[in-house]
């Protein structure tokens, strides 16, 4: 029966993609889909980004998309197992939101629910790059939504860094 | 007058004769300008186009160093330990423990097939040393199948952790507060319990968990003591005879708040109705049930528990174990990043079928001290009274990775 049912239900296979990187982009910058830009890291930033993620970050750049003071990032940080992809949207240096677009670890997946999410709106990045908002955990799910803490204030602080760039 | 005419008529042959020669010069320049203008041009198109290229080659090679750094065929480790001290002195038996163990050694691996079947393992090694005669064990405590049949079912196929309580299935260091786990969960659930069987998962909207599963149970007739901690088989050529059944429903929808209950029924604990030593005894169905909360405000933290059996038979009765119930509860502060202060209140009784007062209540205080977010030195005063009168402290060190 068990067999049936999986071979029944496999028609209904739905990946762990909640929404595309297009579309989310495209929803931050209300339909337009501005050229991605990347940002390659120096030696500094990356010192910094693992300062906030707390273990060495390997990636040589990272794209990004910018319209006026608004840009976007997605981002990826392993929970437990496996990294979640988060897209995040920030204008004028605040969280406009923040999205989980794949998740692929076993538990701890209440963090892509709006009632979670939701609670990075408009938050901002403290001197000390940590928000300046308390995020309320979810219990068992406590490494998911350190994740998507960190990234949170990692988009804000690149978001700052591709500011000063376009101001120099 | 004559002079002056053909002066004039010298000097306008010779005028128009220079700009003659002045127009086929700039004509000229202006030729060789565009000559060069367009050699430029065709120079920055190459440039360009060059350019490109390189770029395109920088991001070819980014990727590749990337891929070659990150790249593991969706394969992951990760792992957890913790080592303790424990400094206990039973004041009924005069008798102290001083004690120090690597008290587990565990290791994952993982790994994701496609993005809707994944494989996840937890070896573990407790108490540092295995085999004959010694104090510890090497035990396959997860390996299980997890597939994505739709949005909002999952099912989980092998050995897994019993959807039961809070420390069950998670129980990294790190997570939880003192340097052992609680008792109640411990001597009641009893975690750490795993299974053999199929789970199915079940998240029909946001917040919202309901876990339906059918697994190996629990045998008592080894030790013939009614225990649900003596019952666990680890799934080793366990009896399989009768199985168990689990339910649990969960709430999440509002941050920092957590409301679970579960629920689980096997018609015969004694996987036949015969000890292992030849004693025939009555078939012992037992039920499950189980209720917690977690609360956080800001840095407060609050923590609750309860779980009681219901075990059928004459034995267990006799024994007083036909009823098996302990609660807790545990307010914790997170003062920042590296400490956080608990104290919690524990009570639990193997014998609360009989009227011997043989509850037992202990209290934990302490602190943990994260010397970074996943490695953890913990200390707690620990106090036991009622059946018992034990008291002292335990230090911990704790990781995850």
């Amino acid at each position: 029966m068990l067999i049936c049912c999986l071979l029944f239900t496999n028609k209904l296979l739905a990946e762990q993609v909640y929404q595309s990187t297009t579309n989310f982009v495209r929803h931050a910058f209300a339909g337009e889909l501005p050229q991605a830009k990347t940002l390659w890291l120096n030696k500094a930033q990356k010192t910094t980004i693992a300062d906030i993620l707390q273990h060495k970050y390997h990636r040589l750049r990272i794209r990004y998309w910018l319209q006026g003071d608004a840009s976007v990032w997605v981002l990826d940080e392993i929970g437990k197992e496996s990294p979640i992809t988060v897209g995040l949207h920030v204008k004028a240096q605040r969280l406009q939101q923040v999205k989980v677009l794949v998740y692929r670890e076993s538990r701890g997946d209440e963090v892509k629910a709006d009632f979670f999410t939701d609670q990075f709106i408009d938050a901002q990045l403290s001197k000390d790059l940590q928000l300046d908002t308390h995020i309320d955990g979810i219990t068992g799910a406590t490494l998911s939504v350190r994740a998507l803490t960190k990234l949170a204030r990692m988009a804000l602080w690149l978001d700052q860094q591709v500011a000063v760039t376009s101001e120099q | 007058m004559k002079r002056t005419l053909i002066a004039t008529a010298l000097l306008g042959l010779f005028a128009s004769q220079t700009t003659f020669a002045a127009e086929a010069t700039t004509n000229n320049e202006t030729a060789e300008l565009r000559e060069i203008i367009k050699k430029q041009n065709d120079v920055l198109k190459d440039l360009e186009r060059r350019l490109d290229e390189t770029e395109q080659r920088v991001e070819v090679t980014a990727d590749a160093v990337e891929n070659a750094e990150t790249a593991n065929n969706g394969v992951s480790i990760g792992g957890y330990g913790e080592l303790h001290y424990n400094n206990l002195t039973d004041n009924d038996n005069n008798t102290d423990k001083k004690e120090v163990d690597f008290h587990r050694f565990v290791l994952f691996f993982g790994k994701e097939f496609n993005s809707t079947t994944r494989f996840f393992s937890e070896f573990e090694l407790e108490h540092a040393l295995s085999g004959d005669g010694k104090e510890g064990e090497v035990e396959l405590e997860q390996a299980y199948i997890e597939h994505d049949i739709s949005d909002i079912v999952t099912t989980q196929i092998g050995v897994f952790l019993v959807p039961v309580g809070l420390i069950n299935e998670t129980h990294e260091p790190p997570t939880f507060y003192g340097v052992e786990r609680n008792p109640v969960e411990k001597n009641i659930l009893p975690a750490t319990w795993w299974e053999a069987g199929v789970n199915f998962n079940f998240k029909p909207t946001a917040g919202v968990s309901i876990d339906t599963a059918m697994h190996s149970g629990l045998d008592i007739s080894s030790k013939g003591s009614y225990k649900p901690r003596d019952g666990r088989q680890k799934v080793s050529k366990a009896a399989a005879e009768d199985f168990a059944f689990t339910g649990r429903v969960k709430y999440t929808a509002i941050p920092g708040l957590e409301l679970a209950a579960s629920v689980q029924f096997q018609q015969d604990i004694t996987q036949g109705g015969m000890l292992d030593d030849g004693t025939v005894v009555d078939e012992a169905s037992a039920t499950l049930l189980t209720a917690h909360a977690v609360y956080q405000i800001e840095k407060f933290t609050v923590k609750a528990l309860y779980a009681t059996w219901d075990i059928d038979g004459d034995e267990a009765a006799e024994m007083g174990r036909d009823e098996q119930t302990g609660y807790y509860i545990e307010p914790a502060y997170r003062f920042n990043d590296e400490i956080g202060v608990f104290a919690r209140y524990n009570a639990w009784d193997n014998n609360a079928g009989n009227s011997d007062d043989s509850e037992v209540e202990q209290v934990n205080l302490g602190i943990n001290y994260y010397l970074h977010e996943d490695v953890v030195l913990k200390f707690d005063y620990e106090s036991q009274t009622g059946a018992k009168d034990i008291d002292g402290f335990n230090i911990g060190l704790g990781y995850q990775f």
